[in-house]
């Protein structure tokens, strides 16, 4: 089985992000680094738009995770709603 | 009475087709293959350019506004970085060694990126791939220019920084990046997208920006963090638009198979020849360590990249058959490397040392199978040498190879006692090379590697600046007894301990 991963910076605006992201996908595992914070997930991970906004009871635009991004590993499929993270096998 | 009239807000796939689909035409002056007169030279047959789609979906007009947020947050932290003394900060001067050998030799590669997907821009028919391109084009050139603009608060205070462009091109290790992006960019324009776009961003740029930037913070260097991962927020980008290349490519005719795993087999064996720089700075050259070279390689190149691999090959995609070559010699480049650079110090715009018992202690530790048994015996033998002021010098030029242009200092992928060395006529003349890998990328395309320009060659020739180790450095721009040599002495370590004591103390002016 294999690990699909995002890395974000770690700061502000990503601690939202990364709640929601651990809310919306139990089996991931978030790892603290010195400036960012990694999550890895088996087979596919999911970041949701309501969930990050139910966090911060702000709008949020998926797009904006560009700003905060480090790496990721997995083919990426983003609408307005979600972007996921998945491997195909 | 006016009504105001809630304007509907366009779904991302109709944006995303909007702004790129619908600025494409049909040429009507001239015939298509007129336009694109590279598309097609390489083998490489595609049906249908609409198949192509950014998962990301981004458009110009999204990208601008992100880009110029990214930028607004660098340019604060490089201000406040100048404002405070920001270079007074970092753990240790060592840790210039690898701002310079950045600054020397990947900030110009991104310049190079830069040109090469400006080209490949224009060059790939299909519209969604043109767009793409153009922003990767655009946040290479960001990604230079933000590394100078960083990194040019250091060249205030410290030797080194201050020739990198003349470095560059005249440096000799230099010639190890310069040879791998003027290779990329000499190839057409889908052998550049499989090489940049997929091979280096996919599968190797993780291991240059991510634990390396890391790295910059846990040893206090904000300037450096900044622009790491500024640029690596755009690398992710980078990464899924070779990753949909590379699928579409496969997707689009199977006779597109062979050409692509050759290429793949290539570029990953050349990354992974420039990426020792890399990991060479990551086990020497930061005072403060977040993992170990082989650590990273182990989660981002074997972990990530064997993921990666299983999904290609639903297409018939192979690993790279420099793969298991690479995994076994892991445990050895950045030590084979760093033992390289303290031999030829008297030749490097950076200062080498040898490292402290404390460090070699924690080499030992993360290397546990290879670094007592090779690699520390030959620093406590040099260090016993410079102790008795008879430091070792390596006085001869290195052998090149003809392809990475690495000096040949690396081991048989099965004995790490002996050398790796192949050689090849071509034409009555003689070239080497450091690896099995490396003979064949220059077996396959003969007539591209021996115009390679081989600085070790070029001294001995009097080219570089008229023959002789003096004429040669003013040619390089190397500053004896400043920029090169040991750490220990050097004007760096001086300047640094004097204005650290001035920040911390009132007694220091």
């Amino acid at each position: 089985m294999s690990q699909v991963f995002i890395v974000l910076q770690s700061n502000e605006e990503t601690r939202a992000i990364v709640e929601a992201i651990e809310q919306d996908n139990p089996r991931a595992k978030v790892t603290r680094q010195p400036a960012m914070v990694r999550i890895d997930a088996p087979e596919h991970l999911v970041i949701r738009r309501t969930t990050v906004e139910e966090k911060t009871g702000g709008a949020f635009d998926l797009q904006s995770l560009h700003i905060n991004l480090v790496t990721l590993g997995g083919h990426v499929s983003e609408d307005e709603d979600e972007l996921s993270l998945s491997w195909n096998h | 009475m006016d009504m105001k009239v809630q304007k509907a807000k366009l779904g991302l796939k109709e944006k995303y087709r909007l702004m790129t689909r619908d600025l494409g035409w049909t040429p009507s002056y001239q015939p298509h293959e007129k336009l694109y007169p590279y598309a097609a030279y390489e083998g490489i047959v595609i049906h249908d350019w609409d198949k192509w789609e950014d998962p990301f979906r981004l458009t110009m007009d999204a990208y601008w506004k992100y880009q110029a947020e990214k930028d607004r947050k660098f340019y604060a932290i490089i201000d406040a970085h100048a404002q405070n003394n920001g270079h007074l900060n970092i753990t240790d001067a060592r840790y210039l060694s690898a701002l310079k050998i950045f600054l020397q030799a990947i900030s110009p590669g991104e310049y190079c990126a830069h040109k090469g997907f400006a080209r490949a821009g224009r060059e790939f028919p299909g519209v969604g791939t043109q767009v793409a391109c153009q922003m990767q084009s655009i946040d290479e050139l960001r990604h230079a220019q933000t590394q100078i603009h960083a990194l040019s608060s250091y060249n205030r205070y410290y030797d080194g920084f201050h020739a990198f462009i003349q470095m560059r091109d005249r440096m000799w290790y230099n010639s190890v990046p310069r040879s791998f992006f003027d290779d990329a960019m000499t190839g057409g324009p889908f052998e550049f997208m499989v090489a940049i776009g997929f091979s280096f961003e996919y599968v190797l740029t993780n291991l240059l920006f991510v634990p390396f930037m890391s790295g910059a913070a846990y040893n206090g260097d904000m300037a450096t963090v900044t622009f790491g991962f500024s640029a690596q927020s755009d690398e992710a980008r980078h990464m899924t638009l070779g990753l949909e290349c590379i699928k579409f490519i496969l997707e689009q005719d199977p006779a597109n198979l062979p050409i692509v795993q050759r290429w793949l087999d290539k570029w990953f064996w050349r990354g992974l020849r420039l990426l020792s720089l890399v990991g060479t700075m990551m086990d020497y050259m930061l005072p403060k360590r977040v993992m170990s070279w082989a650590e990273a390689w182990e989660i981002y190149a074997e972990d990530n990249g064997s993921a990666l691999f299983k999904d290609l090959a639903r297409y018939g995609i192979r690993p790279p058959k420099g793969w298991k070559d690479a995994a076994k010699a892991r445990d050895h480049i950045s030590h084979q490397f760093m033992l390289a650079f303290y031999q030829w110090s008297f030749g490097t715009a950076f200062h080498g040392w040898i490292p402290s018992e404390a460090d070699l202690d924690w080499l030992s530790s993360k290397y546990p199978e290879t670094f007592d048994r090779h690699y520390r015996p030959r620093w406590d033998y040099f260090k016993k040498l410079a102790d008795a002021g008879t430091q070792f010098r390596n006085v001869g030029l290195a052998k090149l190879c003809q392809c990475c242009q690495m000096p040949c200092v690396f081991t048989e992928p099965d004995d790490p006692t002996l050398l790796c060395h192949r050689e090849r006529v071509i034409d009555g003349h003689r070239y080497h090379f450091c690896s099995d890998h490396c003979r064949e990328i220059v077996e396959h395309e003969p007539e591209k590697y021996v115009q390679a320009w081989m600085p070790m060659n070029q001294l001995f020739q009097g080219t570089s600046g008229g023959g002789g180790i003096e004429n040669w450095m003013r040619w390089v721009n190397l500053v004896d007894g400043k920029d090169n040599g040991d750490f220990v002495g050097s004007r760096d370590q001086r300047n640094f301990a004097a204005w650290r004591g001035m920040a911390t103390s009132n007694n220091g002016t």
